[in-house]
This record gives structure tokens, C-alpha cells and sequence, in this order.
């Protein structure tokens, strides 16, 4: 999208956050929604972060306390299933870690660069003193 | 009314489609969104909502973007109140004259701002619209500090808090003035419905919520939002202090039905000393300085008290 001045924001400004007409959005998800440019969906915030979670579904019974806290709805669950990160929106706060009661965790953080697959095959083992 | 939506569970809630987007630009671990997101998901209604200026209206509509999948609206910062009266108004004038495009759906009202424009700058236009009973819900995203400015205090900043406008140093332990009682001020309105909540205790929290919008009339809401940036603490660590807040009575859970009945909601099991919630947070930090350590006993003394009348109020049932 074209980045407008100072000086060229339109007063009292209306922002679509739909293209087209919407009905019943709290019975639709996400990739379901015809979302416009002007929402913050279609922005991303990927180059905030420095560390990133990782998510290893081996350990996760799907509680879902990643997906109630985490303050920036990057955590996707379908049917009652936690199936990933939405990378693009996730700031990196680690919210999410702590909140998870697995052991070993079903999330950890890493660097941004760290490489999942990698991360995964030597993921930490049982904690014995948790 | 429509029919409440079912949130039996956490995983029940977990198939709620949020109305409300990533990408804003509230500092990660903020929660201000948690909060949001905990309301709106309680709810597939459509929503008429507005944000008072602050951390989460600035943050949430940086042109071009918006982060809000519902009617939203700013206006300024003392009146995001009174921009959902007048369209609640006006809804109830379109009903009354039979001339509502779909009438069949029901509509919630609710309107959120920051404990500067709910204790302090906008609080008149809130005790009007508590007192002329708009069918409405004002959530305070209670973080004791004007956030958004650079951390200056309100009248919900607790007493020892270091503020940009209260520095602690060598000869003041900062914040001198107790926090308003903005949950007492509220009941004397006698509004249907006023709670305290935690994003923490998501279930308190949606039951309350819930209980707000089939409530005809004015609710208020006050939730505690831990606030990474002044409340100086590791953006990680947003649930713990939370947790800390409501485990230590410090941010005590409870609902006031028409301003009389006081409802405790949450006994915590292990009541936590205060002195750990403090510790926990940089704005108290100078407070365990042997000068100033004195303020520790007092704050346990003031939330040991407020405690005790909570539960007095509750027994009375007056
Ligand atoms: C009438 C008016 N006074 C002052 C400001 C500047 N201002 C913008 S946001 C803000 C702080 C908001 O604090 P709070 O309501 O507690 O919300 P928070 O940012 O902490 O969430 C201030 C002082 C303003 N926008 N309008
Ligand atoms: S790190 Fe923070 S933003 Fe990213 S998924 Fe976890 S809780 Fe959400
Ligand atoms: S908090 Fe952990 S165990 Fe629970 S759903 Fe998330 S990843 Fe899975
Ligand atoms: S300053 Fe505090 S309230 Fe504002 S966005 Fe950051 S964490 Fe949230
Ligand atoms: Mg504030």
C-alpha cells in the first residue's frame, strides 16, 4: 500500500476492513474472510521480533492457554486443536511459553534465525524436577 | 435477547473467530489486546464498540490500517463513552420507531478506555452514561498509568509507584495519593452491573462479560492490564503478573449487582504476599530500599483492609 504524508491523511477517516459486503463475521475465520488492505491483517510485524516460538506438537494436549493469551491472536486453533503460529503477526513475547504446562514444554523460544526442523529433533526432555 | 454463546471450556472458547487483529502496534506482550480479545469473544453479537484515546486506540488504528473486524470508532480521548451512548441511542430510537434494517439481531454496545480516560480525563461523560443507564458495557484497561504519553500518573496510579510525573529518588518514594475507588464510585451509581476482572482468570472474566450483555442497562468494568513498558517488567512474564495481581488481593475479583450486592468471585488458595507482586515490577523497585521498605508492611496493611471489606460488604448484603 502506497504510504500517505503528514499532510495527506484524510480527516475523520473510514477504513473498510472487508471488501465487499460482510455478513456474520464472528462465524467466520480467518482465511475464510475477505479481508481489505486496510486491515491490520494483511499488515505483518514478523521483523519485531528477535526471538520466536517454536512449537513441537508432540508434547501439546491442545489446552488452548497459548490461544487465550497470547495478546496478539497468533496462536491458530482449529477445532479445538492447536495447529501452529501465524508468524506474521507474532511479536515474539513469549507469552505463550510461559502459559504452556506440558513438560517439556510444547513451546519454546529461540533466536529468529534458529531453524525449526533443527530445534525440534533435539528438543529439551522431561524436566524430572517440574 | 439472542442466545448467549456456549463457552464451556477452553477449548470450546478456542473456536471463537476473533474479531480483533494482530499486526497493531501494542508492545508485544501487552494486555490490553488479551483483554479485548477476552470480551469480544465472548460474544458472536454484533458489536458497536469504541476506544477512547490511549494505548490501544492509538495502537490499533495507525493509518491505513485498522485492527478491528466491527463498527469501531474514536472520537477523542474523554469520550469513547459517550460516542457508544449515541449510537445506542439511536439504535433504541430506530427500534422504537420499527425502522431497523435487521431487527432481529442484537447489537452490543461497548465502549473501552484507559484508566487516564476512565478515573481521570473522561469520567464525567462516564458517569453520565452509568447514570442515565444507557444499555451499555465501559471496560477500563486498567494499567494505573498513562501509558501512551510516556507512563505519567492518574488517579488509579497506587501509592509507591515511580511515574514519569511521580519519579521515586533520594527524597520521594513516588506516588504519594491512594488509587481512586473507581469500582465503589461506579456501584454509588446503582448500575444493574459493575465487576472487577483479571485476564488471567479468563473463565471469571467471560462469565462476567456475559452477565454485562444480557444485563439491560449500564455495565462497567474495570480489568487489571499489566503493562510491560512502565510497569517494567519482562514481556513474557504478562500472565504471571497478572496472576500475582489477583493471587495477592492487590486486584481483588468481584461484582457489584445494583450497587448494593457485592459478590466476591475468586478466593484465592494461597493468598501470595504482596511483597511479591511488588518485587516482581521495576516501578516499585526503590520500595525495597531500607528507606522507603516501611511502604511494603503499609501496602500489605491497605490490601489486608480492602480485603476485609469486601468480604463485610458481601456478608451484608446492603
Ligand atoms: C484531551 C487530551 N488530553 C491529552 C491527550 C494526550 N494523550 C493521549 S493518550 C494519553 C494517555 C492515555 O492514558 P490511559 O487513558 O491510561 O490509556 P493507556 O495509554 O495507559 O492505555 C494522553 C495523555 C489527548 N489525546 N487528549
Ligand atoms: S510469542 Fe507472543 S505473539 Fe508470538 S505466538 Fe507467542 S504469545 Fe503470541
Ligand atoms: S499451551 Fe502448550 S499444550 Fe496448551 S495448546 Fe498451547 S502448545 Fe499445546
Ligand atoms: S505501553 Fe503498556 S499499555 Fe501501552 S502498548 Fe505498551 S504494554 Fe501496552
Ligand atoms: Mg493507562
Amino acid at each position: 500500500m502506497e504510504n500517505k504524508g503528514w499532510d495527506e491523511f484524510e480527516i475523520g477517516a473510514m477504513l473498510r476492513t472487508f471488501d465487499g459486503s460482510v455478513d456474520n463475521i464472528a462465524g467466520t475465520k480467518q482465511e475464510d474472510r475477505s479481508y481489505s488492505e486496510n486491515s491490520s491483517y494483511r499488515a505483518s510485524v514478523a521483523d519485531w521480533r528477535l526471538i520466536k516460538p517454536v512449537f513441537n506438537k508432540d508434547y501439546c494436549i491442545d489446552c488452548q492457554f497459548c490461544w487465550v493469551y497470547c495478546p496478539d491472536v497468533s496462536i491458530v486453533s482449529r477445532d479445538k486443536k492447536m495447529v501452529g503460529i501465524d508468524m506474521d503477526h507474532c511479536k515474539g513475547c513469549g507469552v505463550c511459553v510461559e502459559v504452556c504446562p506440558t513438560n517439556p514444554k510444547s513451546l519454546l523460544m529461540f533466536g529468529e534465525h534458529a531453524d525449526e526442523e533443527t530445534e525440534i529433533a533435539q528438543w529439551p526432555s522431561k524436566d524430572e524436577e517440574k | 435477547m439472542s442466545e448467549m454463546k456456549k463457552i464451556k471450556n477452553l477449548k470450546e472458547f478456542s473456536t471463537s473467530a476473533d474479531r480483533f487483529e494482530g499486526a497493531n502496534l501494542l508492545c508485544p506482550g501487552c494486555a490490553h489486546s488479551i483483554i479485548v480479545r477476552e470480551v469480544l469473544n465472548a460474544t458472536n453479537d454484533d458489536l458497536v464498540l469504541a476506544a477512547s484515546t490511549g494505548c490501544l486506540e492509538v495502537c490499533t488504528a495507525v493509518y491505513p490500517y485498522t485492527s478491528w473486524d466491527a463498527s469501531w470508532i474514536h472520537i477523542g480521548f474523554e469520550n469513547g463513552s459517550t460516542a457508544v451512548a449515541g449510537a445506542e441511542t439511536m439504535y433504541k430510537a430506530l427500534k422504537t420507531k420499527g425502522r431497523l434494517k435487521q431487527p432481529d439481531r442484537t447489537p452490543k454496545f461497548v465502549a473501552f478506555g484507559g484508566d487516564g480516560a476512565s478515573y481521570d480525563i473522561g469520567f464525567q461523560w462516564i458517569s453520565g452514561c452509568m447514570e442515565r443507564n444507557h444499555d451499555m458495557m465501559y471496560v477500563v484497561l486498567d494499567n494505573e498509568v498513562y501509558a501512551n504519553t510516556g507512563g505519567q500518573r492518574s488517579s488509579s496510579t497506587p501509592i509507591g509507584s515511580s511515574a514519569t510525573t511521580t519519579p521515586a529518588g533520594s527524597i520521594s518514594y513516588g506516588e504519594k495519593i491512594n488509587k481512586k475507588d473507581m469500582m465503589g464510585i461506579m456501584g454509588a451509581h446503582h448500575i444493574p452491573y459493575a465487576a472487577q476482572v483479571a485476564p488471567n482468570k479468563w473463565k471469571d472474566m467471560v462469565k462476567k462479560i456475559q452477565k454485562g450483555f444480557a444485563t439491560e442497562g449500564a455495565v462497567f468494568i474495570n480489568a487489571v492490564s499489566p503493562c510491560t513498558t512502565e510497569w517494567k517488567f519482562d514481556p513474557k512474564d504478562t500472565m504471571h503478573i497478572a496472576d500475582l495481581a489477583t493471587d495477592t488481593l492487590v486486584f481483588p475479583l468481584y461484582e457489584i449487582i445494583d450497587g448494593r450486592q457485592y459478590n466476591i468471585t475468586y478466593r484465592p488458595k494461597n493468598v501470595v504476599p504482596v511483597e511479591e507482586y511488588l518485587a516482581a515490577q521495576g516501578r516499585f523497585k526503590h520500595l525495597f530500599k531500607d528507606q522507603y521498605k516501611y511502604l511494603i508492611k503499609e501496602w500489605q496493611e491497605r490490601v489486608d483492609e480492602n480485603w476485609a471489606y469486601l468480604q463485610r460488604r458481601e456478608e451484608a448484603k446492603v
